[in-house]
């Protein structure tokens, strides 16, 4: 448990107590989420156990509790994901509105099928359930953002955008 | 007539200067010279309906929260948006984040929460950001805090990110997840306003809701009662989306007409390409999807209303629901069978697990749809899937179970020759769709 790799910069940790101090005192699992949040934007995308057991550690929580939300919750990923993760909602309006059409694209364009990530670690596709973008569909979550009423151009330029560093995720 | 989103397209209406210099937060100042009591009789007397889909009176919800002496409460706002069709709360928190907080801030004083928290899905990661800003622009001006306008009133008012779960709609889930647990929901009673987050006292409520509270006080619970029809009073948030010309959120009046929604230019403005009306999920995925002609007009050939009694005017047989007003539109060339495959494995995917019924014939029904939409079904197929929602339905903790087993009940129900079609022309089944078939858009066709 004791990894010393494995630690938050000053800064995050203030976050932590920050986001602990909304909570009624010992009530710091209340926290968890957030901070789950934190940990995997920190460490890599993703929530490897030693990283899990870290959170445990902050929050004095056995690590048991920190594994039983994060294999609960479709944001947390507990196994590795490339930079960039496009999650392509495939629910029926963005179905309706052709998301099978654009994953497909995707995976030929990437070669890559749901849930797998390209070699180069660059890209992972999700397809995921409705993101509440029905209107604007078909759209995809990439890092804190919708990209809404894709095409298969669309798609080209934020592939593209994400290979030449351009593209803001977070 | 507008009372949300009357002024969504002022410039800077997200930021607290034009929010205001536009009568933001008067709300605040009339209802901290009330009493508590008082402001939850004027809430009574709006009529207002949750408007997260369930439709329970929100002053009769307040009216039940436990006050033991010495335990905090709390208000819990449901941002956790996640009902398919559904992204009218996405819309406000976005665009008028300051009208959400205004109505937090008076809720919260009438049911005396000192820390009321914004639940928000995790998916909407961008919005807390707005949110938060909102909070300290309120803050900076006296809105919020300590000793709010000098009444004694302190309220802090935090934004929590969930993680993807469908589940933590459902409000004990919420409170579980709140508490940084799986989104497990709780056997009810004790109910939250008895027992919520951390065993206190506790209201969810959600993002349109909370924001309605601002126009209830700002023109008094009698008048806000006296606009609309019936038990639907006021104005409710729409977000339509699926074949239509002009997908959004709409902010409509009780006695607007179905047709006049989807075909009048200042609405949805029709469907693309000329196509017909099919079918139509009028209240977000989980209520019960109705065909064209079921749709336009009741059973009893009366012109259908966008409003709860309208809507659900003659049950689950010929009826279907308002629920959070995610609106679903399929065209012709839509296929019954694959839409019902993709909501079922939505509900499989967002099942928690706790009840058999759910965790199991979720995933069953999900089965027996893709082997009927990819030729692979028998005719028995139909009645087994009748069969396993039937025995979902009323079964499982929560309203989950029932939210899955209802589109599928449904989808049989009114389009069984579709899927017997894919039964018996497997082949062609995968080569097209059924089509329109009897479903009929009575515009065009006169139904048999």
């Amino acid at each position: 448990m004791a990894n010393t790799d494995i630690q938050f910069s000053g800064e995050a940790l203030e976050k932590v107590k920050e986001i602990i101090a909304r909570y009624p005192e010992g009530k710091q699992k209340s926290a968890l989420i957030p901070v789950l949040h934190l940990a995997q934007g920190t460490f890599g995308g993703w929530l490897d156990v030693p990283v899990m057991d870290y959170v445990a550690s902050l929050l004095d929580i056995k690590p048991i509790e920190v594994y039983e939300v994060a294999t609960f919750y479709t944001m947390f990923n507990t196994k590795p994901v490339g930079k960039y993760v496009f999650e392509v909602c495939k629910t029926g309006p963005c179905m309706i509105n052709g998301s099978d059409d654009i994953i497909k694209y995707i995976e030929d364009k990437l070669g890559i099928k749901p849930g797998e990530t390209t070699p180069d670690g660059l890209f992972t596709l999700k397809p995921a359930e409705c993101l509440g973008a029905c209107g604007y569909a078909p759209m995809m979550q990439l890092g804190k953002y919708y990209k809404e009423h894709l095409t298969r151009e669309k798609v080209d330029e934020i592939i593209e955008q994400c290979r030449s560093g351009n593209m803001k995720i977070d | 007539m507008k009372l949300l989103l009357e002024n969504a397209h002022i410039e800077g209406i997200r930021y607290f200067e034009a929010y205001r210099k536009n009568g933001g937060y008067r709300s605040v100042e009339k209802a901290l010279k009330m009493t508590p009591d008082e402001i939850v009789e004027e809430v009574k007397k709006s009529g207002l309906r949750g408007r997260g889909g369930a439709g329970f009176p929100t002053g009769l919800k307040w009216s039940f929260l436990a006050k033991p002496e010495g335990v905090p409460r709390h208000l819990v706002c449901n941002a956790d948006e996640s009902e398919p069709g559904t992204f009218k709360d996405r819309y406000l928190m976005e665009f008028l984040p300051h009208l959400l907080i205004e109505g937090l801030i008076v809720s919260s004083f009438a049911l005396g929460s000192n820390a009321t928290y914004i639940y928000i899905r995790g998916e909407y990661a961008w919005i807390p950001d707005i949110l938060e800003q909102a909070i300290q622009e309120a803050k900076n001006n006296g809105f919020l805090g300590k000793n709010i306008l000098g009444t004694g009133f302190d309220l802090e008012i935090y934004v929590h990110r969930g993680a993807g779960a469908y589940i933590c709609g459902e409000e004990t889930a919420l409170i579980e997840s709140l508490e940084g647990k799986r989104g497990n929901p709780r056997i009810k009673p004790p109910f939250p306003a008895v027992q919520g987050v951390w065993m206190r006292p506790t209201v969810v409520n959600n993002v349109e809701t909370l924001a309605t509270i601002v126009p209830i006080i700002n023109m008094g619970g009698e008048a806000y009662g006296n606009i609309g029809v019936g038990k639907s009073t006021g104005t409710k948030l729409i977000s339509a989306c699926g074949n239509l010309n002009k997908p959004g959120v709409y902010e409509i009046p009780f006695d607007l007409s179905v047709e006049d929604f989807i075909y009048s230019d200042e609405w949805c403005g029709g469907i693309p390409n000329g196509k017909r009306l099919k079918a139509c999920i009028p209240g977000g995925s989980s209520v019960p999807i109705v065909p064209a002609n079921l749709l336009l007009k009741t059973a009893k050939g009366e012109t259908r209303y966008m409003n709860y009694e309208s809507l659900s005017d003659g049950g689950f047989q010929t009826g279907t629901m308002l629920g959070s007003g995610g609106f679903i539109v399929l065209d012709e060339d839509q296929c019954v069978v694959k839409h019902t495959m993709t909501l079922a494995h939505f509900y499989m995917h967002e099942s928690c697990g706790q009840c058999s019924p759910c965790r199991e014939g979720t995933g069953w029904m999900w089965r027996i749809l893709k082997n009927i939409e990819n030729g692979k079904g028998k005719m028995e197929d139909i009645d087994l899937l009748w069969d396993v929602q039937r025995r979902i339905e009323g079964n499982t903790i929560c309203p989950l179970g029932d939210a899955a087993a209802w589109p599928v009940a449904a989808a049989i129900r009114h389009f069984r020759d579709e899927f017997e079609w894919h039964v018996l022309n497997p082949e062609e089944a995968q080569q097209r769709n059924y089509g329109i078939a009897h479903y009929a858009d009575p515009r065009e066709v006169p139904v048999a």
